[in-house]
């Protein structure tokens, strides 16, 4: 049958590149204990001495500690800009919605690279660019409309008869908030935040651009190490790699207890 | 009161729940929205403000910067670098991630490993995929040692060339672009396909006639994104690229005058024409979805995923 062979092609097609994944995570782990490794299919020894080295000579306490700052700033200040705007969003009859939602798109729509760098000349101008603050409001560009399209479907979804009723049974609009709002909003505040986070931590452009000596994250440190090869062992390289791997992707296993692997993209049918 | 009288015209089925009418609803608006002006709004503003000031800013508007950069070869071509990569990248990505979405439409074994395991390079970051592809199809990688043991006399060069960005794009956009094509293919109401089935359609019939029309926007609009993507390139086009050659992208030309030269008059004005690049392509896709939704007749059901 012509439908088995496609689905089979298909299949195999998925398979290779799944397989070209595994080769492509699995070569820099595998780098990264090897004492030496030239054209053998695994190295002939192996240690964990690169972890420690990378550890020493990138100076990754320092690069972790800016990591989490800015990731748990980025993460905390998108949902408590974005909450107020998705709940009206969701709630209100807003007046210019389709020209708010095309202002809260653009930064998702654009790549960073094209707005980075007007924003890095004026937050430079403004003595900001080079900080991690500079870095924490330029993430925030992108994260805030992030934030805002995850909880809005959220939102909607929340009747609004569960506050009317709450209204008429005396409760005060904080209560409201308080007791019936907040709680129904936990799963989309948990969605959009480990989304956000986990990001944030692989947000290159923006953190490049505008991160100083003292103010790079984890992936930007990675960045300039692969870019200067050869300056230190590409196996110290490959272990400061694996730990960013790892970061990511403890994050991403906990998302994924929550995610779908298709709301990890850009959702068609709303544009 | 607008609300009352829209829900009193409309038929019983239609009416939207009320709408809470006390407080400030716009006001919650207030804080996101100033922050994507201010941040976002007002520095591109200012950056096609400051193209038009070459120099140190003295004397009027001018548009030397872009006359400068059209008529520099060497600046002009990472126009040609750019589009060489991106467009050929983009029909490719999603030529393959539509026919896979399409098959596996109505799921696949191990369909749940598979898109978990797809995510894998959009989490990660280009960074990290950059690296990994450096070590996995480099001259001493495992891939050239296959090729190698399958009785090829020398490793052939992946990385550091047109190619390794290829791939480095391919890696990253083929499941971002796959993932967008399944969530959409599969919210395609299932009874429409069964319904043409049942009259006597053939699955290219099916393809073509019910189900093209219906997936022909989203595609679209998945093409736009990718070529938008591709079009920005960076850190691929530098760590698995040749950055000073090859594929010296326009991205790259704009973070060079900017960061190198501290130049940041000609910066925003490469800056502007990426982002005019970019939205000549959007609006050319756009155009063509216009013309293909027009022959879209059948309606959304609701989603699987």
């Amino acid at each position: 049958m012509r439908g088995g062979g496609w689905r089979l092609a298909v299949f195999c097609f998925v398979l290779g590149f799944v397989l070209n994944l595994v080769g492509i995570v699995g070569h820099v782990v595998v780098s990264s204990f090897a004492r030496r490794w030239f054209a053998t299919p695994l190295p002939p020894d192996w240690t964990t001495a690169w972890y420690a080295y990378s550890w020493r000579e990138f100076q990754l306490p320092q690069i972790l500690t800016v990591t989490v700052v800015v990731a748990g700033s980025v993460t905390a200040l998108a949902l408590l800009l974005g909450f107020p705007a998705a709940w009206a969003l969701a709630r209100r009859d807003i007046r210019a919605k389709g020209a708010l939602l095309l202002l809260y798109f653009l930064p998702l729509l654009i790549p960073q690279m094209t707005y980075g760098i007007p924003l890095a000349t004026t937050l430079y101008r403004y003595h900001i660019g080079g900080t991690i603050v500079g870095v924490i409001l330029a993430n925030l560009v992108p994260m805030l409309p992030l934030a805002i399209f995850i909880l809005l479907p959220f939102f909607e979804q929340i009747s609004v008869n569960l506050e009317w009723a709450a209204r008429v049974h005396g409760a005060s609009r904080f209560q409201v908030f308080r007791r019936v709002v907040l709680p129904l909003a936990v799963p989309g505040l948990l969605t959009a935040g480990l989304l956000i986070l986990v990001t944030t931590v692989a947000n290159f452009e923006l953190t490049f651009l505008l991160s100083g000596a003292g103010s790079q994250t984890l992936v930007v440190a990675l960045y300039y190490a692969v870019f200067a090869a050869g300056m230190r062992p590409i196996y110290s390289v490959d272990a400061m790699a694996v730990i960013y791997m790892a970061i990511v992707l403890a994050i991403l296993l906990v998302a994924l207890r929550f995610v779908r692997p298709t709301q990890m993209v850009f959702r068609l049918d709303r544009g | 009161m607008r609300t009352e009288a829209a829900a009193a015209a409309a038929p019983l089925a239609k009416v939207r729940p009320a709408r809470r009418l006390e407080g400030a609803g716009p006001a919650l608006l207030v804080p996101s929205a100033l922050y994507v002006l201010v941040m976002f709004v007002y520095p591109f503003c200012y950056g096609v403000y400051l193209s038009l000031r070459p120099g140190k800013g003295e004397g009027g508007l001018s548009v030397a910067n872009y006359l400068a950069f059209f008529l520099d070869p060497w600046q002009a071509r990472t126009i040609w670098v750019t589009l060489s990569l991106a467009v050929p990248n983009t029909v490719l990505t999603v030529l393959l991630a539509l026919t896979v979405a399409y098959v596996m439409r109505r799921g696949i074994w191990l369909e749940r490993t598979i898109t978990t395991l797809l995510v894998l390079p959009i989490a990660l970051g280009t960074v990290l995929v950059a690296e990994g592809i450096n070590g996995f199809y480099g001259p001493k990688g495992w891939l050239n040692q296959l090729l190698l043991m399958a009785g090829l006399p020398d490793p052939i060069r992946l990385t550091h060339n047109y190619t390794g960005v290829m791939i480095a794009l391919f890696v990253q956009h083929f499941p971002f672009c796959f993932l967008m094509l399944l969530g959409y293919i599969s919210g395609i109401d299932p009874a429409l396909e069964h319904a043409a089935r049942v009259l006597g359609a053939r699955p290219w019939d099916v393809f073509r006639r019910v189900l093209w029309p219906l997936i022909a926007p989203g595609a679209a609009i998945a093409f736009a994104l990718v070529f938008v993507m591709n079009f920005g390139v960076f850190p691929s086009a530098v760590l698995v690229g040749q950055p000073a050659g090859a594929t010296r992208t326009i991205a790259i030309a704009a973070y060079q005058q900017a960061f190198e030269h501290y130049d940041m008059s000609m910066a925003s004005a490469i800056a502007v024409i990426m982002g005019a690049g970019q939205l000549v392509g959007l609006i050319i896709v756009l155009l063509l979805r216009g013309r293909l939704a027009a022959t879209g007749v059948a309606t959304m059901g609701a989603g699987k995923r």
